[in-house]
């Protein structure tokens, strides 16, 4: 493969682009349809979705999940909601607002078209979700409640007490199981993807492991769909699920899908910090506690006081005093990085100085405990579980930490990755968040992706090209391969006769691309840290044990084979963050700031995508896909 | 910070569902007790793994109460001694020094054990697959604010709905009954405007299957409702027995 796809982003105003470019996609007779196999990898939010709408659609679906339900899919954990530009709250929201707040959030390092047909489908997103029966918030009068969430000034984020993502999930789940009842959809669960299926250069099918048997299967489709979700446990600690990975997206970037901004992560600043060597997870606070909560910081470094027992003229609320029109609900990389920068300065809370205080006591004492406890009542008992403290006596500890992962696989205006027929929706591709996602736009990005714009364009390959490569003996000899490739490479983990278990290699690739390339990087960093990680992938394939056997349930092997792909994408993200020679979002070079501390970024030189290709035994190369504003012109973004 | 502490761990270790099991014990010297239990058995998984031991089987992912993969035993209770909690939640600080702890697989027909603390839950899934949702296909929605529902509704709506599927209920009950995770389902949806059409043929499709899973009929020891880690009442099961009356009257 050589260079860039075209992006096929459309031509001429926004505000009609998608609906123009739907209209003008083919479509595909029902009868043909039934005949037409499509494949989708991920039962969250965008997998669930994907599938239950293209069978609804009358394709036959296979739907391939490392869980033993769609149900636990990793999106089930998110607490704060989903945006959409509906004005209920008739504040003066509307597409165009949402659009604005989604390219500005991202720093100018997203597609506006993207984001501008995102704002657009988000109304469908909840008039869908409310049919399905998710339990949305309500006033009193029986319309849908909104609040308010960071790097936003209007009210348009839907929610289900702090369970969102679950309710969410459990509506796509119900709408998957209904067709799966219908006989459309065959749910594959228990089956872990490792190698993409190619023929003539289009994805036609995987191969998958059995985690029950350990067998090997491979599946073959006309169409493949990943949305196996984010990579952010390449930092071993992170919000995710524990099983959350990269493998499928690694091994199709490894087939020649390109890799774009792989360095665009997410540290939220809300999360319940770390304490054990053995802690396994950091768990998130949701953004909305800001609405209520006050982040503030003793003004004497050191001063370990009881938090009641420092007066108010004793402490520095320093979001609000930083950001006045802002104050708490700053975008997640700005308070991330302010909460760093001051507990490096040694004026942090807690455990080795690293955490600041999360305070509800003004809120508790202007609303009363019964508001405040009817608000966030599931993450206050979340948080006194995990730490052994009330949150409404006193004020939480948080700090920052890996929650979300903006970079992903390349994907084309429709959601079509540099390998032709293969698919990529929600957090797996590099999406329309840029450089920084604005809360509350995971899961309107990921429904938007699975009900809405796949079920489109899926279709519209599908009556172009879907009957390319049918030739059978061809595609059976490309599932031997990619099963031979597969096979060697669990039988090469089992045969590394090491001491040393996956975990604890795991423990320090995180520890390492935490420190070199978190909240804020520097070339220094990002070199050193290349070498360390190279290193340390060397080690893991010497001293590695995995114990037991291919054909049996293997959970140290699962986790090997996603740690082997964790490897070679931290130093991918490495090169991309040291390529990236400007602040933009989530991404803070230290060599690029302003006197105050702000990021400086660099459009002249770095408006554009980076998107990644694959080079056996060779460095990757670097490809740019230039970013075009034609509505909102880069401005720098300003919450003071 | 809390003192660290040292555990008995008396495991369930079995291979295969058809190769015999037995209880075997394991000590963790001084944990720290800010531990999860589930990072205990991370630990304890490393010092196996390293002294060539096959390292104990247990589902998990989320390790936040809401995915519902985890869930085994301990000492005889559903996710253990404390209350609304999964066990994944379940911190060491909950334990004294010297404690040990018995944890076995979730026990029942319709959930078929896998290896040591894990079995297999997809029958849940069947359940759902039976009528557990609201038949709409995409993009046919009205819109959201079109239907209206009071917020005490919502929110009776919601709490049913927050079942995750953990299977703890029919663990602890002694037919291994669904009935709390069958009358969550219905409840939820029946509680909603949305869930009206299909309120009948769905009520009587998810019992009915369940008794095809092997999920026996509700005991009434209420032991359910005392594990389940969302809270969710066991009036739910009553509820749903008087709906089936309800349902049967109004279509007579
Ligand atoms: C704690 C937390 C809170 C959050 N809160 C919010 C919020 O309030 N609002 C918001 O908008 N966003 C939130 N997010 C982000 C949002 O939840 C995720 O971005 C989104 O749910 C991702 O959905 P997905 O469908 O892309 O992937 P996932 O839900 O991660 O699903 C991935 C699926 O792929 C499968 N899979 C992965 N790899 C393989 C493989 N190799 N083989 C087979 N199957 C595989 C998994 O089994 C799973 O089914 C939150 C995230 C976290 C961690
Ligand atoms: S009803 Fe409660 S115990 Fe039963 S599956 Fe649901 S959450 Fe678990
Ligand atoms: S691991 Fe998800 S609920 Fe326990």
């Amino acid at each position: 493969m050589s260079g860039l796809p075209d992006p096929r982003i459309p031509d001429g105003p926004l505000a009609t682009a998608w609906r123009r470019t739907r209209a003008g996609l083919p479509l595909i007779s029902p009868l043909r349809k039934r005949k037409l196999r499509i494949l989708v990898v991920g039962s969250g939010l965008a997998g669930s979705a994907a599938a239950a709408t293209l069978a609804e659609q009358g394709y036959q679906v296979q739907l391939v999940t490392f869980h033993d339900s769609p149900r636990r899919a990793h999106s089930v954990a998110a607490q704060g909601g989903i945006n959409a530009a509906k004005n209920y709250a008739n504040d003066g929201d509307s597409v165009e607002r949402l659009f604005a707040d989604t390219v500005k959030g991202g720093d100018f390092r997203a597609r506006e078209a993207g984001c501008y047909r995102l704002a657009e489908i988000s109304g469908s997103i909840i008039d869908q979700c409310v049919a399905q029966g998710v339990p949305f918030a309500r006033e009193y009068g029986g319309t849908l409640a909104n609040r308010n969430f960071g790097g936003a000034l209007v009210s348009r984020t839907f929610y289900a007490r702090g369970q969102t993502g679950q309710q969410l999930l459990y509506g796509a789940y119900q709408a998957l199981m209904r067709q799966v009842a219908a006989g459309r959809v065959e749910l594959l669960t228990r089956r872990d993807m490792l190698e993409l299926v190619k023929v003539d250069g289009v994805a036609r099918g995987v191969v998958c492991r059995n985690l029950l048997t350990g067998a090997l299967e491979s599946y073959t489709a006309n169409a493949v769909l990943l949305a196996s979700g984010g990579y952010t446990n390449v930092y071993y600690l992170s919000t995710n699920a524990l099983k959350s990975n990269a493998s499928a997206i690694w091994r199709a970037h490894q087939q020649g899908a390109l890799f774009a901004n792989p360095c665009f992560t997410q540290i939220h600043p809300t999360c319940i910090p770390s304490g054990d060597a053995y802690q396994s997870k950091l768990t998130l606070m949701s953004e909305s506690l800001r609405n209520d909560g006050r982040v503030w910081l003793p003004l004497t470094p050191g001063d370990c006081r009881q938090a009641d027992q420092i007066p108010e003229a004793e402490r520095d609320y320093f979001l609000e005093r930083q950001y006045p029109s802002y104050g708490n609900m700053v975008p997640r990389d700005v308070a991330s990085r302010r909460a760093r920068e001051l507990c490096n300065g040694g004026r942090g809370v807690g455990p080795g100085g690293r955490s600041v205080y999360l305070d509800f006591n003004d809120a508790i004492q202007s609303q009363g405990s019964g508001v405040i406890g009817a608000r966030y009542g599931n993450l206050f008992e979340m948080y006194q579980r995990i730490t052994g403290d009330d949150p409404m006596r006193s004020p939480m500890r948080i700090y920052p930490a890996p929650h979300y992962t903006m970079g992903g696989l390349w994907v084309d205006y429709h959601l079509m990755s540099s390998i032709p027929g293969l698919f990529v929706l929600g957090e797996a591709n590099f999406s329309e968040h840029g450089a920084n996602r604005l809360g509350a736009s995971a899961l309107m990005q990921g429904l938007a992706d699975g009900y809405f714009i796949a079920p489109a364009t899926v279709t519209a390959w599908l009556a172009e090209a879907g009957a390319l490569g049918q030739g059978d003996s061809p595609l059976q000899e490309a599932c031997r391969e990619a099963m031979d490739r597969a096979g060697l490479r669990i039988n090469g983990l089992l045969a590394v006769a090491g001491d040393r278990p996956v975990d604890s290699f795991h423990r320090e690739l995180g520890h390492l691309m935490l420190e070199h390339c978190g909240i804020s990087r520097s070339a220094a960093g990002l070199r050193a840290a290349l070498v360390a990680v190279a290193d340390l992938e060397g080690r893991f394939q010497r001293e590695v044990r995995v114990p037991g056997e291919a054909l049996e349930p293997n959970a140290e092997l699962e986790k090997a084979l996603r740690l082997s792909d964790f490897f070679g994408l931290a130093q991918l993200m490495l090169r991309d963050a040291l390529a990236r020679e400007e602040s933009c979002g989530a991404h803070f070079r230290e060599e690029h700031q302003s006197p105050e501390g702000e990021a400086v970024r660099d459009d002249k030189n770095f408006a554009h995508i980076a998107a990644w290709e694959y080079r056996q035994g060779a460095d990757p190369i670097r490809h740019q896909e230039p970013l075009a504003f034609s509505q909102l012109q880069p401005s720098t973004r300003n919450y003071r | 910070m809390s003192n660290p502490l040292s555990l008995n761990l008396r495991i369930w270790r079995q291979e295969r569902a058809d190769l015999p099991g037995s209880y075997v014990n394991y000590r963790l010297e001084q944990v720290s007790a800010d531990l999860s239990l589930l990072e205990a058995l991370d630990l304890l998984n490393e010092q196996l793994i390293v002294s060539g031991e096959r390292p104990v089987l247990f589902e998990h992912d989320c390790r936040e109460g809401i995915c519902g993969s985890c869930g085994f035993l301990v000492n005889g209770q559903a996710h253990g001694p404390q209350a609304a909690t999964t066990v994944c939640q379940l911190y060491l600080r909950r334990f004294k020094d010297g404690d040990t702890l018995t944890l076995a697989p979730w026990q029942a027909k319709a959930f078929p054990l896998i290896q040591d603390l894990a079995v297999d839950r997809g029958a849940l899934d069947h359940l759902i697959e039976a009528g557990g949702f609201c038949s709409v296909n995409t993009g046919s929605a009205p819109d959201a604010n079109a239907l209206l529902v009071g917020r005490q509704q919502a929110s009776s709506a919601f709490e049913t709905a927050t079942c995750i599927g953990c299977g703890a209920c029919v663990a602890s009950c002694r037919n291994a009954s669904a009935s709390l995770f069958v009358a969550a389902k219905l409840a939820h949806l029946a509680q909603l405007p949305q869930g009206q059409p299909e309120r009948a043929t769905r009520a009587e499709a998810m019992q009915r299957q369940m008794l095809k899973e092997g999920f026996g009929s509700c005991s009434s020891q209420l032991e359910c409702e005392a594990v389940c880690p969302k809270q969710i009442s066991a009036d739910w099961i009553s509820w749903m027995h008087g709906e089936r009356r309800r349902l049967a009257e109004s279509a007579g």
